[in-house]
């Protein structure tokens, strides 16, 4: 097929917007940002937490945040569909095949990249503040806090990384949730089952949906950051 | 009892019963030692309550090593820093204020940067807004009270550095340097401000590479050479009896180059 006959067939769809992928794009929407949330309230504190404490075994918890940056999606899925199977500990929750399935593994895949990229900006703040926190006599509490507030504007670009990858994610909330219709299929899912039945305009209208979003989310962020930044500090 | 505690008890005792009052910060044997080279050795000195002690020195002497070690922010490798006659703690380095050379102003506006220092000493409600509205007023920042701190001219951020270590009201000031590489009328400011605090009765501890900078405000010098005191007492004495060549040397506006360094 003539690649430029499918863009236009596929901006034909997205212009002939439906129920169907307004409920696949809010879907995708939903679990995402549910999960870029948790990640952020579990991340940011730990990242935080690591860039600025000392503890034995340090190191070695830096080096495996850090590998669990590039944790594979299918793995995560296979722990967690494990995890939420009927025969697994979780498996009473009755949550496999379902949305809150998809947020649980995307808040997994998305908590090591909050954490270990906030952990460096924290730390990288940390080093200029310490001396004169130590000063002050701020608590080690108000210490976490006061860096994650200071740094907020540098971590909004931590948060967008993890926006980012979750959005982007197909391999492991296609095991645990399905890519049940109307249920649990979300843009990437559906993207990959359209392919695979030779739907290409229809695969590459949600694809282009995604960049959309993607940009649309990432514009957001950056001015809002901008405009704040610009009245907050140089 | 330990010998290290008999040693402290008997210095606090012994200045107790002579009638002498304790200084209000004093080092005894003070040594600091980094892998394995001393950087400072056998500091003594003592801080009188209420004066202004003017630390100088060349640089590499260990003056601002020294403020740290005073201010407990790094320990010592061996020897004893009393606060008021008894053991350096926490208490009191919550009654000490430092500015470091190079201001560390938090990402918010100068009003933030004050409310924090007032949260972290536990004011609130409208004793914190008296003493914002004060240190505004005196450091002359009430015109730039909203706006982000790090955008801020040099003197201007060393103002509110200062005016923020004020604020909780601190029984001694420690100042790094505060107006290495500001102009004559920013020096100015900054030096108003610290004969201000001392006007409050606050005492003041400050390292200067500045000549007429020490002679302007020093009532006690310590000078400080290779990690060692080699001058230490009442200015003007020091100014006109210098204890030691390189003290000499410095007070000349000669260079001194040690042999070895050659």
């Amino acid at each position: 097929m003539d690649i430029g006959v499918l863009f236009l067939q596929s901006f034909g769809l997205i212009s002939n917007w439906d129920s169907n992928l307004s409920e696949i794009v809010f879907l995708s929407l939903q679990v995402t940002v549910t999960a870029v949330v948790l990640a952020c309230l579990l991340g940011l504190p730990i990242g935080a937490m690591v860039g600025t404490f000392r503890f034995f075994g340090r190191s070695g918890l830096i080096l495996g945040m850090n590998v669990l940056m590039g944790l594979p999606p299918v793995i995560v899925g296979l722990v967690v569909y494990l995890l939420l199977s009927a025969s697994g500990p979780m498996g009473v929750l009755g949550l496999l095949y379902t949305p809150f399935a998809m947020i649980i593994a995307q808040t997994v895949l998305v908590t090591p990249i909050i954490a270990a990229l906030s952990r460096q900006v924290i730390e990288d703040l940390w080093m200029e503040y310490a001396e004169q926190f130590a000063s002050l006599g701020v608590s080690r509490r108000a210490r976490i806090f006061a860096l994650l507030w200071d740094a907020r504007f540098s971590l909004l670009t931590v948060v967008l990384a993890g926006f980012g990858r979750a959005v982007a994610e197909v391999g492991a909330v296609m095991i645990v949730g399905g890519n049940i219709n109307h249920v649990t299929r979300v843009m990437t899912t559906a993207i990959a089952l359209e392919t695979s039945r030779g739907q290409l305009e229809l695969a590459l209208a949600l694809g282009l949906v995604l960049l959309i979003v993607s940009l649309v989310v990432n514009i957001v962020v950056m001015a809002f950051r901008g405009t704040i930044v610009r009245g907050a500090y140089a | 009892m330990t010998r290290s505690n008999d040693r402290r008890r008997s210095y606090s005792a012994e200045l107790i019963e002579s009638g002498i009052t304790p200084p209000l910060l004093s080092a005894r044997n003070l040594c600091f030692e980094m892998q394995g080279q001393p950087l400072l050795q056998s500091v003594n000195l003592s801080v009188r309550a209420g004066r202004r002690t003017i630390v100088i020195g060349p640089n590499g002497a260990g003056k601002s090593l020294l403020l740290r070690l005073l201010h407990g922010l790094i320990p010592m490798t061996t020897g004893d820093i009393y606060w008021k006659g008894q053991r350096f703690s926490r208490d009191a380095q919550s009654a000490q204020a430092m500015v470091f050379q190079r201001p560390v102003l938090l990402r918010r506006s100068v009003l933030a940067n004050l409310k924090f220092a007032l949260k972290v000493c536990g004011f609130v409600g409208p004793e914190r807004a008296r003493r914002v509205q004060d240190a505004l007023r005196i450091s002359g920042l009430m015109d730039v009270a909203n706006r982000p701190a790090r955008v801020l001219s040099g003197g201007e951020q060393q103002r509110l550095a200062i005016a923020r270590a004020l604020v909780c009201a601190p029984e001694l000031l420690l100042l790094d340097e505060p107006t290495a590489n500001l102009d004559p009328a920013a020096t100015s400011y900054i030096e108003t401000l610290i004969d201000m605090a001392s006007g409050r009765g606050i005492t003041v501890v400050m390292v200067t590479h500045d000549q007429g900078q020490a002679r302007r405000l020093a009532d006690d010098l310590v000078f400080l050479q290779d990690g060692r005191v080699e001058g230490t007492g009442v200015a003007s004495d020091l100014f006109a009896n210098p204890r030691s060549e390189a003290m000499k040397a410095w007070l000349d506006g000669r260079l001194h180059v040690r042999r070895e360094e050659m």
